[in-house]
């Protein structure tokens, strides 16, 4: 472990500027759901930066590590990522779900490189990963497979069907995080559909749980070397995130789930996230 | 007399032995599809994901996004409606090579009754972008049917019975996806039908040459994309249509049919398939005589016709 300070710093700057674009992002397409984008910052950013094998030059790279962002309405964070890593121009943020652009409101397969699963309706991209972590094992592949669900998305009969199928597999080439924000569209997951004890739930479908602060670089990364260590058992990072993470008035503000800044809100969070808009 | 699932299964094991990319998976229904034979042959290729049929979609999805041509099997109640999301999204949506193949469809699952009896699932499926959807007559042209798809990219779905199904083709006669097949020709009237219904209205035919009707029929077994040209034109030579489908009359092959010719050359027609209820517990010809899928429906919904034309 030890991941050096310069490598820490390196991402934070690049997850800071991925913040500045989700909250562009979304205020130029006057809807979109900047809450769970920003709660899931550190995370994707850590991934693509760091974690996955992969290569913006060739998206086809069959032996590339897999991301899928199961929690598909988080897109803007990934594709303000995927900007980062050059997969797409920056200005091609700006048509984030508008009309012609491959930026759809929730990721689709085949038009933006680097995405490598539609996404949308929730509790289906856990299932995906076992079939790609199932692949790459019977080709004898070492890319592995990584899959962030939502904390909401956990109310989902499909994901605990797949949490269940990974375990039985021993899918130990998977690895889930779960962004922990603890707010769903409604309210708290608490007061909707209380899912805790969510880490216990996840060791007793034999899952290897790992709990982490979700917005700590060093305790991500860490997390994901255990993962790729660990045999025998899928691993589920339980990521304790925050809602709106970076922007003071969307912090645990459950509104902001769905809803994109307005002008002074843009100004006011882009002067937060330090950018100048 | 001959079980579609054994012809499947066969083709499955062929597939298995030309193509390492062909994969299956399952819902704890390995067993009836007889795709555990698969399994037994290719030991790792097969996935029984147990009674999760949306993670088997899901799953498919996943094998497929790696360059797998997978075919995903169960009971066809299971495998579309209650998958309907799963499908649409990771399967559909993306158009990915996954093949979903489903047993049990119709009425002739029989005793096990309405929950169990899928009478929408061609209308479903046919209703999502992307997907086609393929009604084999009998066991050969399921065989067929099932190396068809292999390698037509995108998705697919096919639906075949529980029982066994009279033999109306043979392998000779081949099959090319969306190219449907005149049976019989004939120039009185135009019997459209797929899947078991095309044994009954080759019956039908043979009961209207007693009563010097010459009827011709065609087996459209591809219901998307559907062979319009084939429809148009036997409509032109016959003037009457009669459809006949195990399936709902609200969105199947009957109403795509309607659909065709009122667009393109109105003639009268009838369709004859499940008139909008559920189906209920019984042998299966005594349930294919209570919802009028029988040949004597058809020869009474020809004349009818015949009587309009």
């Amino acid at each position: 472990m030890g991941i050096e300070s310069s490598e820490v710093m390196r991402i934070k700057e690049a997850a800071q500027r991925v913040r500045r674009r989700v909250i562009r992002m979304t205020y130029l397409a006057g809807s979109g759901h900047p809450g769970g984008s920003l709660s899931a910052t550190e995370i994707i950013t850590c991934l693509y930066l760091k974690v996955l094998r992969h290569n913006p030059e060739d998206p086809g790279w069959h032996d590339r590590d897999r991301f899928i962002l199961s929690k598909g309405h988080a897109c803007p964070a990934l594709y303000a990522v995927l900007a980062e890593c050059g997969y797409i121009q920056e200005e091609e943020l700006w048509t984030l779900r508008k009309l012609g652009s491959r930026l759809q409101g929730h990721p689709e397969l085949n038009t933006v490189p680097g995405i490598d699963a539609p996404a949308g309706s929730e509790g289906q991209g856990l299932g995906i990963g076992c079939g790609m972590a199932l692949a790459a094992r019977l080709e004898g592949s070492q890319r592995r497979v990584y899959v962030m669900l939502g904390d909401g998305e956990c109310d989902a009969g499909n994901t605990w069907e797949s949490a269940l199928f990974a375990a039985h597999q021993k899918l130990d080439n998977l690895t889930a995080i779960i962004d922990r924000n603890r707010l769903q569209q409604d309210d708290e997951c608490v007061r909707v559909l209380d899912t805790e004890p969510l880490a216990e739930k996840w060791r007793a479908f034999n899952w290897h749980v790992i709990e982490i602060d979700g917005h700590d670089i060093s305790q991500i990364l860490d997390a994901f070397e255990n993962a790729r260590s660990n045999k025998g058992r899928p691993t589920m990072i339980v990521a304790r995130t925050i809602k709106g993470k970076g922007v003071s008035f969307m912090e645990n503000n459950v509104s902001f789930h769905g809803k994109p800044p307005n002008q002074e809100e843009y100004e006011r969070a882009m002067r937060e996230l330090g950018g100048n808009g | 007399m001959e079980l579609q699932r054994k012809f499947y299964s066969e083709a499955l094991l062929s597939l298995g032995k030309e193509d390492p990319r062909v994969v299956v998976v399952g819902a704890d229904t390995t067993g009836s599809l007889q795709i555990n034979r698969f399994g037994k042959a290719y030991p790792s290729r097969l996935f029984n994901v147990g009674i999760s049929e949306q993670n088997m979609i899901c799953v498919a999805a996943g094998l497929a996004l790696s360059g797998k041509i997978v075919y995903a099997s169960t009971f066809a109640s299971f495998g579309t409606a209650l998958v309907y999301n799963q499908i649409r999204q990771s399967i559909a949506y993306p158009n990915l090579n996954v093949k979903i193949v489903c047993s049990h469809a119709g009425v002739t699952v029989g005793p096990d009754g309405a929950t169990h009896q899928m009478i929408e699932d061609v209308g479903l499926m046919c209703g999502l972008p992307n997907m086609k959807v393929i009604v084999p007559a009998d066991a050969p042209q399921t065989y067929l049917a099932t190396r068809a798809i292999k390698d037509a990219p995108g998705p697919f779905y096919m639906r075949i019975g529980r029982g066994e199904f009279p033999t109306v083709t043979s392998m000779d006669l081949g099959f090319e996806i969306g190219k449907a097949q005149i049976l019989r020709e004939g120039k009185d009237i135009t019997l459209i039908a797929n899947g078991i219904m095309l044994s009954v209205c080759m019956e039908a035919a043979e009961k209207l040459k007693t009563e010097n009707i010459d009827a011709e029929v065609i087996n459209v077994h591809t219901v998307k994309p559907i062979d319009t040209a084939a429809i148009i034109q036997s409509a032109r030579k016959t003037g009457g249509v009669i459809t006949a489908e195990e399936h709902t009359v609200i969105h199947g092959l009957g109403s795509q049919v309607a659909c065709i010719l009122s667009e393109h050359y109105p003639v009268p027609m009838r369709r004859i398939g499940v008139m909008d209820r559920f189906g209920e517990s019984g042998k299966p010809e005594e349930l294919l005589r209570k919802f009028g899928l029988t040949a004597e429906n058809v020869v009474s919904a020809v004349m009818d016709v015949i009587k309009r034309k």
